[in-house]
C-alpha cells in the first residue's frame, strides 16, 4: 500500500510541476497576474507530494519491505536501521528521487524568500525550475521507478554495497545534491532574465545569495566525498581524479567563476552576458555530472545501472536543457548590453583573469574525463587519463589563480593604481618569498613544490591581513560580504598548505607484520599485536590491533579491520586512523599470511586534515557572505545600479 | 583612439594567454595518456616498451604466488588466448581474486614480465572492469573469426 501511495504521489507531483511551469511562464509572458500567482502554491504542493513519495520509499526501506524491487536490491534485513535509511538513496532510482526532492526543496525556498522580487521574475524562476522538475519526474516514472514491486516478494535483500555502509553516506549525497541542484536556482534566474530581457545589477543581487549558497553546499559535499574516499577506500588518498570526482569538480570550478563574475555584474553592471553563460554552464555541468555518474557510462561505485534507455533519456534531457538554454542565450544575449568600461589594471580585469583560469581548469578536467569516453564510444581504443595529467595541468593553472587572490580584492573597481597596489603589498610578498624559501629547510628535504605551496598560502594570508587592516583603519564597518570573502580565501590558503605538505612529505609502508613485530615511521612505532575474529551485525571481520607509541610513550591503539559481508560475500578493508592537527596515522589490513602474520599498510600523513578544514572554511565564508544585509532589502521593482 | 588601443592590447593578451594555456594542457594530455592493451596485443608486440600502459583480463586460476615478504605477488593475466606474467609489490585490492577480472598499470620489461605499479579490481563483486571485459571479448571474437592457431605450439 505504501509504495503505491508513493507512486501515486510522484504522478501528482508531475501534474503539479507541469502546472507550476506552464501557467506562471505563460502568465508572465501575457502579464496575467492570476496565472503568475499560481507559481508559489503549485511549487509548494509539488514539494509536499515529492516529500510524501520520498517518505514512502524511506519507510519501505526501514520496515524491510522485500516486495519492493529497489529494497531487495539495495537492503538487507540485518542492515542497521541508519543504513537502511541511507539505502533510500543508495540506488539509481532512489538517488533520482533524492535529487527531485532537493530540487523541490530549493523551489520551496525560492517561494519563501522571494517576497522582495517582482512578480514576473518570481513566476519565471519558479516556472523554469518546474520544467526541470518535470523532466526528472518523467525520467523516474518512465525508466527508473523506485516503487516497482517484486512478485513474489523476496525473503531477504542482497545488501547495500559495503562502501556505502558508512556514517559519511548519511550526509555526503544530500549535501552534494544540495550543491548540484542549488545551481538550478542560478540557472532559473539566468533564464528568467533572458526571457524578460531585464538583466541589471538588481538581478545580480537577487541571484547572488542563491548561487553562493549552492556553491557552499557543493564545496562541503565535495569535501565530504574526498574525506570519505580517504578513510573508506583504504588507499589513503584524498583525491584520485576519478571521473566521478571530476564530475563534481567541474560544476564547482564553473560555480566558483560564477560567484566571482556575479560580483562584477552586481557592483559594476559589467560581464552580464558572461555571467548568464556561466549560470547556464554551472547547471549544465551539474546535469552532465549526473549523467556521467548515474547512467553507468562511468563504471565505479557511484554508477548503479547500465540501462541504455536511461542513458538515452538523460542524453535527450541534457540536450533539451543545455541546447534550449544556449539557444535562448544566443538570441537574447546581444540585447543584454555591455555595461561599464574598465581599465587594463582593475578589479574587473583581475576577476576576468580569475574566470579565464577557472574555466580553463574546467576545460582541462572535461577533456581528461570525456576524451576517453569518446574514444571508447567510437571504438578507437581504450585509454585512461590518470593523475599525472591533472596534476601537471593544475599546478600551472592554479598558481596564478592563487596569486590573484592576493591582489584582486585590493584592486579598485574600474581603474586600479599599480604603484598603490605595489606599495601595499610589496612587504607582504617579500616576506612570503623569504619564509617560503627557508621554511622547507626545517621540515627536512627542501623541495621546490613545497616552497611554491608555502609561498602561495602565505601570500594569501598576508594579503588578507593587509586588506582587513586597511578596512579597519579606513573606518569600514561590518560587512558580511567582505569578511565572508576573506574567510573563504583564508580557507583556500589552509587547503593549499594541506595539499602541499601531504603531497611532499607523506610516508607509506606496505609490509608483512608478524605478531610482535614493530615498524617505525617518522618517529611513530607501530606494534602489531595480531588479529582477532569479531562479528558485526551483517559482517564478520578480522580485527588487527596496532599499538602506536612515540619515544616509548603510548600514543594510541588502532583497530583496522578486514571484513567479509555475509549477504554479498564481499571482502572489505576498514581502515583505522588516528587524526591529528599536524599529522594522521593511517592503518589498513592487507591479507592474512602464514602464522598469524598479516600484510599491513601504514601511512604517516602530515597536515592532511588541513585540506578538509580549508574546504569547510570556504563553505563557511560563503554562508557568511549570504547574511549580508543588502540581500535582504525589500525594495520592489528595479533598483538602480 | 587610446581606449581602442587598450582594448586591442587586452584582447591580444587574452588570446596569447589562452594559446599558451591550451598548448600546455594538450601537451600534458598527450604525454600522460595511458593506453590499454589486451594480453594478446602485448604478446604480439603491439604494446610500447618505453612507456607505461594498462593490461587487463582475468587473473589465471592457480597463478597467484606470494613471496615471503607478504607484499610481493606474481600472477598471470589472461584473455583466454594469451597470457602474460605480472609482478606487483604492494597490497592487492579487496576484490582481487583468481578467475576474476583485473586491470594492471605498469611497464613491460625486456624479459616479457609486466611490472605493475597499480592493480585495479573494481568495487563490486559482480562487476568486471570494462577494459578487462573488452580484452576477453576481443579474444572471443578472434577465436571465432580467425583461423585457429596451430595446435602443435
Amino acid at each position: 500500500m505504501i509504495p503505491e501511495l508513493g507512486n501515486f504521489s510522484l504522478m501528482l507531483a508531475l501534474m503539479l510541476a507541469l502546472t507550476q511551469s506552464i501557467l506562471p511562464l505563460a502568465g508572465a509572458a501575457r502579464n496575467n497576474a492570476a496565472w503568475m500567482s499560481v507559481a508559489r502554491p503549485a511549487a509548494r504542493a509539488q514539494f509536499l507530494f515529492v516529500a510524501i513519495a520520498f517518505g514512502c520509499l524511506a519507510y519501505s526501506f526501514l520496515v524491510n519491505d522485500f516486495s519492493v524491487l529497489n529494497v531487495v536490491q539495495h537492503s538487507f534485513s540485518k542492515l542497521p536501521p541508519i543504513y537502511r535509511f541511507t539505502a533510500t538513496w543508495g540506488s539509481h532510482e532512489g538517488s533520482l528521487l533524492l535529487w527531485t526532492f532537493i530540487l523541490a526543496l530549493w523551489t520551496l525556498a525560492v517561494t519563501l524568500f522571494s517576497r522582495h522580487l517582482p512578480d514576473d521574475m518570481v513566476a519565471r524562476v519558479i516556472g523554469v525550475m518546474g520544467l526541470v522538475s518535470c523532466g526528472l519526474l518523467l525520467f523516474m516514472l518512465i525508466t527508473s521507478n523506485p516503487f516497482l514491486r517484486l512478485l513474489p516478494a523476496a525473503m531477504d535483500g542482497s545488501d547495500l554495497n559495503p562502501l556505502l555502509q558508512d556514517p559519511g553516506m548519511v550526509i555526503h549525497p544530500p549535501i552534494l545534491y544540495m550543491g548540484y541542484v542549488g545551481f538550478s536556482v542560478a540557472f532559473a534566474f539566468a533564464l528568467a532574465a533572458l526571457i524578460s530581457g531585464k538583466l541589471d545589477a538588481s538581478w545580480a543581487r537577487w541571484s547572488r545569495p542563491w548561487t553562493t549558497a549552492a556553491w557552499s553546499f557543493l564545496t562541503l559535499g565535495i569535501m565530504m566525498g574526498s574525506w570519505w574516499a580517504y578513510y573508506e577506500l583504504g588507499w589513503g588518498g584524498w583525491w584520485f581524479w576519478d571521473p566521478t570526482e571530476n564530475a563534481s569538480l567541474m560544476p564547482w570550478l564553473v560555480g566558483t567563476a560564477l560567484i566571482h563574475s556575479l560580483a562584477v555584474t552586481e557592483k559594476r553592471g559589467t560581464f552580464k552576458a558572461w555571467t548568464v553563460f556561466l549560470a547556464i554552464g554551472a547547471f549544465s555541468l551539474s546535469l552532465l555530472g549526473t549523467f556521467l555518474v548515474r547512467s553507468g557510462v562511468l563504471s565505479s561505485v557511484h554508477s548503479f545501472a547500465t540501462d541504455p534507455a536511461r542513458g538515452l533519456f538523460i542524453l535527450a534531457f541534457l540536450a533539451v536543457v543545455i541546447g534550449g538554454s544556449l539557444l535562448l542565450f544566443a538570441f537574447r544575449a546581444s540585447q543584454v548590453g555591455l555595461g561599464g568600461r574598465f581599465a587594463l589594471v582593475s578589479r574587473e580585469s583581475f576577476l576576468m583573469a580569475n574566470n579565464i583560469l577557472l574555466l580553463t581548469a574546467c576545460g582541462a578536467v572535461l577533456l581528461g574525463t570525456l576524451y576517453p569516453l569518446f574514444l571508447d564510444a567510437l571504438n578507437l581504443g581504450k585509454i585512461s587519463v590518470g593523475p599525472p595529467y591533472f596534476n601537471s595541468v593544475f599546478v600551472p593553472l592554479v598558481t596564478p589563480l592563487l596569486l590573484l587572490i592576493g591582489v584582486g580584492p585590493m584592486a579598485r573597481w574600474k581603474q586600479a593604481s599599480v604603484p598603490e597596489l605595489a606599495a601595499r603589498l610589496k612587504w607582504g610578498f617579500g616576506a612570503s618569498v623569504v619564509v617560503a624559501l627557508l621554511l622547507p629547510l626545517t621540515l627536512g628535504a627542501w623541495k621546490p613544490m613545497v616552497s611554491l605551496g608555502i609561498l602561495l598560502a602565505l601570500w594569501i594570508v598576508i594579503s588578507i591581513a593587509i586588506n582587513v587592516q586597511g578596512r579597519l583603519r579606513g573606518g569600514g564597518g561590518w560587512s558580511a560580504n567582505f569578511y565572508g570573502m576573506n574567510l573563504a580565501h583564508f580557507g583556500v590558503a589552509v587547503a593549499v598548505i594541506g595539499v602541499t605538505m601531504v603531497s611532499a612529505y607523506e610516508t607509506e609502508r606496505n609490509v608483512r607484520m608478524n605478531v610482535g613485530d614493530t615498524i617505525t615511521l617518522k618517529g611513530y612505532t607501530f606494534l602489531f599485536k595480531g588479529a582477532q575474529d569479531v562479528d558485526g551485525p551483517n559482517y564478520k571481520a578480522a580485527r588487527g590491533t596496532l599499538e602506536v607509541s612515540s619515544n616509548g610513550k603510548p600514543v594510541t591503539t588502532l583497530y583496522p579491520e578486514k571484513r567479509t559481508y555475509t549477504a554479498s560475500g564481499m571482502p572489505f578493508t576498514e581502515s583505522a586512523i588516528d587524526y591529528g592537527f599536524t599529522r594522521d596515522l593511517y592503518t589498513a589490513m592487507g591479507e592474512p599470511l602464514d602464522g598469524g602474520a598479516w600484510s599491513v599498510r601504514l601511512f604517516h600523513k602530515p597536515f592532511v586534515v588541513w585540506i578538509w578544514i580549508g574546504a569547510v572554511l570556504m563553505a563557511l565564508g560563503g554562508a557568511m557572505s549570504i547574511t549580508d544585509r543588502r540581500y535582504r532589502s525589500r525594495k520592489k521593482g528595479r533598483a538602480g545600479a | 583612439m587610446k581606449s581602442r588601443h587598450k582594448k586591442l592590447l587586452l584582447v591580444a593578451i587574452a588570446v596569447i594567454a589562452l594559446g599558451v594555456i591550451a598548448a600546455l594542457v594538450l601537451n600534458a594530455f598527450r604525454s600522460n595518456l595511458v593506453f590499454f592493451f589486451s594480453p594478446t596485443q602485448v604478446v604480439k608486440g603491439e604494446a610500447p616498451r618505453d612507456r607505461s600502459f594498462r593490461v587487463g583480463g582475468l587473473v589465471e586460476k592457480g597463478s597467484l604466488v606470494r613471496e615471503k615478504d607478504g607484499v610481493t605477488a606474481h600472477f598471470r593475466v589472461t584473455d583466454t588466448m594469451q597470457t602474460i606474467s605480472v609482478d606487483y609489490t604492494g597490497l592487492l585490492p579487496d576484490l582481487f581474486k583468481e578467475g576474476k577480472g583485473v586491470v594492471a598499470e605498469g611497464r613491460l620489461t625486456d624479459s616479457g614480465v609486466f611490472v605493475a605499479t597499480q592493480v585495479l579490481a573494481k568495487h563490486d563483486e559482480n562487476y568486471m572492469p570494462p577494459e578487462a571485459a573488452s580484452a576477453l571479448e576481443q579474444a572471443q571474437k578472434a577465436q571465432k573469426t580467425l583461423v585457429p592457431p596451430p595446435e602443435s605450439k
